[in-house]
């Protein structure tokens, strides 16, 4: 079978995300519905959703979420954790038959806390650790793919469209306090499990819609650091430059925003010294990590979500509230389904981070 | 004839459209696309949030929308009018050959990219609040208005306003330059000529605004800098 990285892979795509920003708990059936209305966005090649606050029982330990395509990567891969982690629970990821969803490899979770010997001995950080683990697992063992490693928060895709993926993985029965949710349109691919979207490594998930024109400059850049971009899609390197600049670099989301979707240098000009002389800072440190082309991604991560799209505005954003609900998404229509009447609804500009948090992380009322 | 669009797919919508022969009401509309593609000769109002490519190549057909309209509304349309209640997204009025778009609040980035005039076909577009980046980029021919209502103290359109412009005209109401503005257009301060007027006149009505201040307020005038802004750029010409 062929899988991502045998082909380029441009896609149309649709995004939508929803955080309540009291923490309260919403169902996954809200994103289903809400992708739906933009089903034509996709294809049926590729669907999923990632959902935040969703394994408040085993908070502290590592969701992994892993992909086989038969019981010897999987045996291999439980051996590989073994050796590195303490499995505090497993199962096969509960799902149901659905007529658009076939095809389906072995789909396993297991909770997880790095083994404390073999951490100290490793010298790193632990989620540097567990961001290694995963990378190894994807690179070296045949046949399987870790697709979620972050703690209270779970990414579930496969090939299909959206809503039969949501259905399929039996979302109605999960609760978070953030989701977001991807329908895919790969026009050159054979479109693969592990392909759809959301990309995640520990706690970040990006679902992207578009197609980065900077791919191998950007690949190029960020494998230097031990990165591995094993599916040769655009989202799976922005995943990796999110978790580079933000857990590796320490840069804020802004930071990070200025560094991805940098403005023009005749903007930069024109803006007033503080700004101007930061986001000069960022673009001349980090120019390999500029991202070309048409996108709109939103990224997940604990206790937020941020919608950020390329300067140019090759595709379109909309960003809404209603009261502690925020809402990001491709198209206004998939918002109105879940939520008719807004308080207030406006499109970012290019390249403008719209960053909505838990009150309790800091995010403003 | 009033239709509800509630769980209807555009096929299915457009189809029921089409197949009535007179003005249609789509009710509870979500995110169908194509709406009032190349209508002629009726009136199609639409209550809710309709698709992209809202009233595509329009043809004489006038569209009302109560709400907001997503992206590329009037794409390549010919002649007509499309009002809308509310804000636009991207690409408002794509490759417009004709007719004339209203929108009582923003419109996203693009709006009038592409626009173009020939002979008795000359489109316009006429925006309440702010406007996008890009705005009339490759503008050819017709005109485009930016009131900037609700701007408050910031520029009322983005940046690279009229960038590729070749033709055709822009307003934007009050006096300071846009941010950004490409050499090879030129802005002087002006007021309404009689057709622009008539045209602020016309979104007056629609929305329900007072057309004296709007009227009377002084306006940057944008047209293409010379007959060939553009000589030595692309060909040693």
């Amino acid at each position: 079978m062929l899988k991502e990285g045998t082909f380029r892979n441009p896609s149309g795509c649709a995004v939508v995300g929803v955080i309540d920003r009291s923490g309260g708990l919403m169902s996954g059936e809200g994103m289903i519905e809400a992708i739906e209305v933009m089903h034509d966005r996709s294809n049926g090649l590729g669907g999923g959703f990632a959902g935040y606050g969703i394994y408040p029982h085993y908070k502290d330990f590592y969701a992994f979420h892993l992909f086989y395509d038969g019981k010897k990567a999987q045996t291999e891969t439980e051996e590989f954790i073994c050796r590195h982690f303490e499995i505090v629970y497993s199962s096969e990821i509960q799902t149901r038959k659905v007529a658009g969803v076939t095809d389906e490899p072995l789909i396993f979770r297991y909770f997880l806390a790095p083994l404390p010997q073999k951490l100290s001995r490793s010298h790193l950080d632990e989620r540097e650790y567990v961001a290694r683990c995963v990378n190894r697992i994807n690179a070296q063992i045949d046949g399987a793919y870790v697709f979620s490693s972050g703690k209270n928060m779970g990414i579930f895709k496969g090939v299909g469209y959206p809503e039969d993926v949501g259905r399929f993985y039996r979302l109605e029965e999960y609760a978070g306090y953030a989701w977001t949710c991807h329908g895919r349109y790969p026009t050159n691919t054979p479109g693969w499990w592990g392909g759809s979207h959301p990309f995640g490594l520990l706690d970040f998930s990006v679902v992207h819609n578009g197609e980065i024109s900077s791919y191998d400059a950007n690949r190029r850049y960020i494998e230097m650091f031990g990165y591995k971009c094993t599916l040769h899609t655009d989202t799976e390197v922005i995943t990796y430059i999110i978790d580079y600049l933000v857990r590796r670099r320490g840069l804020t989301l802004e930071e990070t925003a200025h560094v991805i979707a940098a403005s023009f240098w005749s903007t930069i000009a024109g803006k007033e010294e503080s700004a101007r002389e930061q986001e000069t800072l960022l673009r001349r440190m980090f120019p390999s990590l500029l991202v070309t082309g048409p996108f709109s991604i939103i990224l997940g991560y604990t206790g937020g979500l941020m919608a950020l799209g390329d300067r140019l505005k090759l595709r379109s954003t909309v960003c809404a509230e209603k009261g502690d609900l925020a809402y990001i998404s491709s198209e206004e229509s998939a918002i109105r389904r879940i939520q008719p009447s807004l308080d207030r609804v406006f499109a970012p500009a290019g390249g403008e981070p719209v960053i909505y948090e838990l009150y309790d992380k800091g995010g403003l009322a | 004839m009033v239709i509800h669009a509630a769980g209807m797919h555009y096929k299915a919508l457009n189809d029921a459209v089409r197949r009535c022969g007179g003005d249609v009401v789509i009710e509870g509309c979500i995110g169908q696309r194509y709406l009032g593609t190349a209508l002629e000769g009726r009136r199609l109002t639409v209550n809710g949030t309709p698709g992209n490519a809202l009233g595509a190549y329009l043809n004489g057909g006038v569209i009302r929308v109560n709400g907001n309209v997503q992206e590329a509304t009037g794409d390549t349309m010919n002649a007509g009018e499309i009002c809308v209640a509310g804000s636009a997204g991207d690409a408002t009025g794509y490759a417009m050959r004709g007719g004339r778009i209203f929108i009582e609040g923003d419109a996203g980035y693009r709006c009038g990219i592409h626009i173009k005039a020939y002979q008795d076909n000359k489109p316009a577009i006429v925006i309440g609040g702010r406007a996008g980046s890009f705005l009339g980029e490759y503008h050819a021919g017709g005109i485009i208005i930016v009131l900037g209502l609700g701007a408050g103290d910031g520029p009322i359109v983005g940046n690279f306003c009229g960038t590729g412009m070749h033709g055709g005209e822009i307003y934007l109401r009050g006096t300071s330059l846009p941010p950004r503005l490409p050499a090879q257009v030129r802005a002087e301060r002006t007021t309404l000529s009689d057709e622009a007027a008539a045209l602020v006149t016309d979104w007056c009505e629609r929305f329900g605004h007072d057309a004296r201040e709007l009227l009377d307020a002084p306006y940057l005038r944008l047209t293409p800098d010379d007959h060939n802004p553009y000589r030595r750029m692309y060909v040693a010409n």
